[in-house]
């Protein structure tokens, strides 16, 4: 073997066993690098009531309610096969509307709610101007719904 | 081409070139990224969701773009380096090493200022989020490391196993977004033939890219003649090359 | 004139990142350019001295 190919060869297995060992840790920490839950999780036992965990989904349309005389709203957040209606007081961001994905920071209360104490939106890849939005909608294909934010 | 490729190959010949193209590329980069920002901010539409909001993509995708071609380029050169014994390709990637970083910085805070008003916050930890920081510290250990030695050469090979062993993060980037739940949405640009972007909006976006990568390779290109002189400070060609600054003295001695 | 530099309310968001991205763009071309002139005239004074003293 000239020096040369001993240093391609050792180079290549320098690499590989980097790689080896990066797919070994990120595979012990796969639980630890999801960002967020979903319902499905949450309700397959993923997350322990009471402690705190990111709860991810999309809002169900119409499901944003106002309690009157004060700050809170709830939300229903979906994965489509679960639901789970989270409770928020606070402010929420530009991106947020009904059908579109959210990440709530929060914990499991005791009735089954999520209690929030920070909502970020979630926003797909797709841009688009306003106009071919509307053209898109009106031919029946629904934009903005977030699923592919969120379906993975 | 192989004479192209062995004069390539001499620091002379690279120096030359290298001051003969930097100029041009400059400008060239300079034009494509003031067509880019104009298209950006005055002539594509506002997004349907973001509204105005959305026209940091055009400096935030291109900077993240160069974070990790920039490091292609350095870990590429690296292994070069030490395979093949080029002295050259050890100075091109430690010209990259202070290019890539600034575009790093510039990819997180854009991402930060975007993220505040869309998503909520300015930084979370996801995977995505988190192993572009982690890009950034690679970076700096790359120039913290080369600085701890007094010989170029030492630092060369030590520097290089280092940008090598780095590579293992660019995937992990392109795919964290893919792998894992993360805040941070997938693609957009990537998905060349079907891209998630009506066209008035995309060609900004890939003037910016192109614009980008030139003014990469134009700075590449003036770091590597200041690496090229420290590098090669003995050689006649040197003294040639500096005529202009020595005094007149030199030449009747 | 007052409605592109709104930004439709984005304005210190779009404004702050385009001038940041300007900001870091012009600090690469300094700093290289910088770098090298220093570079050469170190190496000019270098060369200079030992036209001057030979035999060091």
């Amino acid at each position: 073997m000239t020096p040369r190919r001993q240093r391609m060869v050792g180079t290549g297995l320098v690499m590989a066993g980097v790689a080896l060992a990066a797919v070994l840790a990120l595979r012990a920490f796969q639980e630890n690098l999801m960002f967020f839950y979903s319902p499905t999780d949450v309700i397959a036992g993923s997350a322990a009531e009471g402690t705190r965990f990111r709860l991810g989904g999309l809002v169900i349309d119409g499901s944003l309610r106002r309690e009157t005389g004060s700050m809170e709203v709830r939300f229903d957040v979906t994965d489509t096969e679960n639901t789970m209606t989270v409770v928020y007081a606070g402010v929420l961001p530009d991106l947020f509307r009904e059908g579109q994905g959210v990440i709530a920071n929060g914990y499991l209360q005791a009735d089954g709610s999520f209690r929030a104490d920070e909502v970020l939106a979630k926003h797909d890849e797709e841009y688009m101007p306003p106009e071919v939005a509307r053209m898109l909608e009106e031919r029946g294909h629904p934009v903005g719904s977030g699923t592919a934010a969120i379906e993975k | 081409m192989w004479t192209w490729f062995h004069k390539l190959g001499s620091p002379p010949h690279l120096y030359r070139l290298a001051g003969k193209l930097a100029p041009w590329l400059l400008w060239i980069a300079i034009v494509l990224i003031a067509v880019g920002t104009y298209g950006g901010l005055v002539l594509a539409p506002p997004d349907y969701q973001q509204g105005d909001g959305f026209r940091i993509i055009y400096v935030h995708a291109p900077s993240a773009w160069m974070s990790m071609s920039i490091y292609t380029v350095m870990a590429t050169a690296s292994a070069i380096g030490l395979i093949w014994r080029m002295k050259l390709a050890f100075a091109v990637a430690a010209a990259s090493a202070p290019v890539g970083a600034s575009f790093t910085f510039l990819a997180l805070v854009t991402g930060a200022i975007w993220g505040q008003p869309m998503w909520g916050t300015w930084w979370v930890w996801d995977a995505r989020l988190t192993s572009e920081l982690i890009l950034l510290f690679v970076y700096f250990g790359y120039m913290g490391l080369r600085a701890a030695f007094s010989e170029v050469q030492k630092a060369d090979r030590a520097s290089a196993v280092l940008a090598i062993v780095g590579v293992v993060n660019l995937p992990i980037i392109h795919y964290s977004v893919v792998w894992w739940n993360t805040l941070h949405q997938v693609s957009t640009v990537t998905k060349l033939d079907n891209p998630s972007i009506s066209m008035d909006m995309l060609w900004p976006l890939l003037v910016m890219i192109v614009g980008f990568n030139l003014f990469y390779i134009a700075i590449l290109a003036t770091r590597v003649r200041s690496e090229v002189l420290g590098r090669e400070r003995n050689a006649r060609w040197v003294g040639e090359a500096l005529d202009d600054l020595l005094p007149e003295n030199r030449v009747t001695a | 004139m007052t409605e592109f530099l709104e930004m439709g309310g984005y304005a210190k968001y779009v404004w702050s990142a385009f001038g940041l991205t300007l900001v870091v763009l012009v600090a690469n071309i300094v700093v290289a350019q910088q770098q090298f002139r220093s570079v050469r005239t170190r190496l000019a004074q270098r060369w200079a001295n030992q036209q001057q003293s030979p035999d060091l």
